[in-house]
């Protein structure tokens, strides 16, 4: 992206804990653990992990919504110029929804049945005053249009559950684009849906993005949705980012060793062949290792692995991967 | 004769708008037909409502078929008594979709997967807690794991429970309905080794029932492919996978996002409006049948 230009979204250090208190023991979680990453304009970058791995949360911290007993303990999310994490709490609700849009997985859940979808994508332009009565609900019938819904004047009356399940989530992405915000954080967006409906979705992602010039975080487990979609992709495991670059080169030459395994693991590459699986469980966040927490499940584990964590070391232009076999005193 | 020959299997749910409504019938399995050899792997792939769970779920009478016949090792299972019909259940096993309403919640882990064993006097206590032992080993879950009730297990654990459960009775048919659809990916693989470990070592006959198109290709020798209750294409795996007939299959692979860059398909739509139910499935290579107007021709 423009190198001269600061980044739309600049995340640095950002760290999130979970404390729970149970029969007097402290178990304290971080489920984000010093993350970092850049979204500049117009770009799309993927969160890719396994649950757990701390990507939703992470999503979650930009906005500051972390429920309780989640907090943000430190680390700052520059966003057009301002700090998220100092801004009070009627500022920030001037960006979520407004500056950042956000769409989420359950399509069904996230609408509310007893409203028409065209008075929740009008309430949502009233809400942040970008449009009142009947002017808004013309604009919703626009914003149904331009995510593909046909007939929207006639859908915009409809009520949720009138509606598949892959028009329910056009209808979420018509109400994240309400207020043309200039970043749409979409969290497993079409994880619910068919094979053929996710495609849609995506293929129609990739057109509001080209036509909004919009920037796009999308959290995904599945790297092939990141393939299709994302200009970068940066990889999460045990609450840190493993391994980020573009997306291209970091799937076609992946270079931490957890990366390599879950594209390995994926079936249907020598059909009837055994996968390569990655041993073992994602770890437990509140018993992670003195050093890198993938080392026990790692098949190129050696012994700086165990002493102390890895810092992200770069093995290519933009391409950085936390592991000891690219850097550090150990090699 | 094949293990398993189903021929004709029709299963209508009624369906009413409202209470008062006229009922509507609804086909969710329309004229299935289609048979499984000892040892053999079929993929039965499609979306959600393609009717491909209803079809399992009809084989094993936990729904009732409508119309149809299913022969196991030369046997009309449907309208079986129920007595021998808990027999054959020891040889035709189930995995199921959804792990959470699949367990009993007051029993543990390992009482879940050596309660087939109880039920059938298999083995002394003794074997059985080393039959359990062996089962856990195999689905990947720690031994230390038997004495946990489900609500203490993650999801992916308690649908390995599940696993264990359907092999516990060493069944000649695995049914697997969406068996990994609920793991995280580098668990699916593992489980995905222990399907196929399984399917070599015991010579195990396997129905698998996915939306992933990848995994049953990987899995299964043959594919059968269901859109709207009917089967549209069948074939080997490699054959329907490379030179798909059917325009839905066409649809259906070019949606599969890969992770390989640069090897994505162009993507192929499918207009629902041209779905002929009444096309029959012909041969459009040998051992390769479709249902288009082509292949009626």
């Amino acid at each position: 992206m423009n190198d001269d230009r600061a980044p739309l979204l600049e995340v640095r250090g950002l760290t999130t804990e979970f404390v729970s208190e149970r029969t007097g023991v402290r178990r304290v979680v971080r489920a984000v653990d010093g993350v970092s990453f850049d979204i500049g304009c117009g770009e799309v970058l993927a969160l890719a992990g396994e649950s757990g791995s701390g990507k939703s949360v992470t999503a979650l911290s930009v906005l500051r919504l972390v429920p309780p007993p989640g907090r943000i303990v430190s680390g700052s999310i520059r966003f057009e110029g301002r700090d998220l994490l100092t801004l009070d709490e009627g500022d920030l609700r001037r960006v979520r929804g407004a500056r950042i849009g956000f769409v989420f997985q359950e399509p069904m859940t996230a609408l509310n049945p007893v409203f028409t979808v065209g008075d929740q994508i009008a309430e949502a332009l009233e809400v942040h005053g970008a449009a009142r009565g009947a002017a808004a609900r013309a604009r919703a019938v626009e914003l149904l249009d331009m995510v593909r819904i046909p007939e929207p004047a006639r859908r915009a009356r409809d009520f949720p559950h009138q509606l598949s399940g892959g028009m329910r989530q056009r209808v979420l992405i018509a109400a994240a684009m309400a207020c043309r915000p200039p970043l749409v954080m979409a969290d497993e967006p079409t994880t619910a849906l068919d094979a053929t409906i996710q495609a849609d979705i995506l293929d129609l992602l990739v057109a509001m993005r080209r036509e909004l010039g919009l920037s796009l975080l999308l959290i995904t487990h599945d790297l092939g949705i990141v393939a299709r979609v994302a200009d970068r992709v940066a990889v999460m495991y045990a609450g840190r980012i493993v391994e980020t670059g573009p997306a291209p080169g970091v799937l076609a030459f992946p270079r931490h060793p957890y990366t390599r395994g879950l594209l390995a693991s994926l079936p249907g590459r020598v059909p009837g062949t055994r996968l390569e699986a990655i041993p073992g469980a994602v770890p437990d966040l509140a018993a992670l290792p003195p050093g890198c927490a993938f080392a026990p499940r790692c098949p190129d584990r050696f012994d700086a692995c165990d002493g102390s964590r890895p810092d992200a070391y770069a093995v290519s232009p933009g391409h950085t991967a936390r592991c000891f076999l690219h850097g550090g005193a150990a090699r | 004769m094949s293990l398993i020959e189903v021929t004709g299997l029709v299963k209508t749910f009624e369906r009413r708008q409202a209470p008062w409504g006229r009922p509507r019938l609804i086909r969710a399995v329309d004229r299935v037909s289609f048979a499984i050899g000892e040892g053999e792997t079929l993929g039965l792939v499609g979306e959600s409502g393609s009717g491909k769970t209803t079809t399992v779920r009809c084989l094993l009478r936990l729904i009732e078929p409508t119309a149809g016949s299913f022969l196991f090792r030369g046997e009309q299972v449907f309208g079986l008594p129920a007595s021998r019909m808990r027999a054959l259940r020891r040889d035709l096993q189930m995995i199921f979709q959804d792990p959470d309403s699949s367990l009993n919640p007051r029993m543990t882990a390992g009482g879940i997967v050596e309660e087939g064993l109880v039920i059938h006097g298999i083995g002394s206590p003794a074997d059985r807690r080393a039959r359990v032992r062996e089962l856990f080993e195999w689905v990947g879950l720690d031994a230390g794991m038997a004495g946990r009730l489900p609500h203490e297990l993650s999801g992916g654990q308690r649908q390995r429970v599940g696993i264990a459960r359907a092999l516990a009775l060493a069944p000649a048919v695995l049914v697997a309905d969406e068996p990994v659809s609920a793991l995280d990916v580098s668990i699916q693989a593992q489980v995905v080794n222990v399907l196929m470990d399984l399917q070599q070592r015991l010579g195990l006959t396997l129905l698998l029932v996915a939306h992933d198109l990848r995994l049953v290709r990987h899995l299964c020798s043959r594919i059968a492919v269901m859109y709207r209750g009917r089967i549209v294409e069948t074939g080997r795996a490699g054959a329907v996978f490379h030179a798909p007939a059917h325009p839905y299959t066409r649809a259906l692979i070019s949606a599969m996002p890969d992770p390989d860059p640069g090897s994505q398909p162009p993507r192929i739509r499918y207009d629902a409006a041209g779905f002929d139910p009444e096309a029959e499935l012909g041969e459009v290579a040998p051992g390769h049948w479709a249902a288009t107007s082509a292949a009626r021709q």
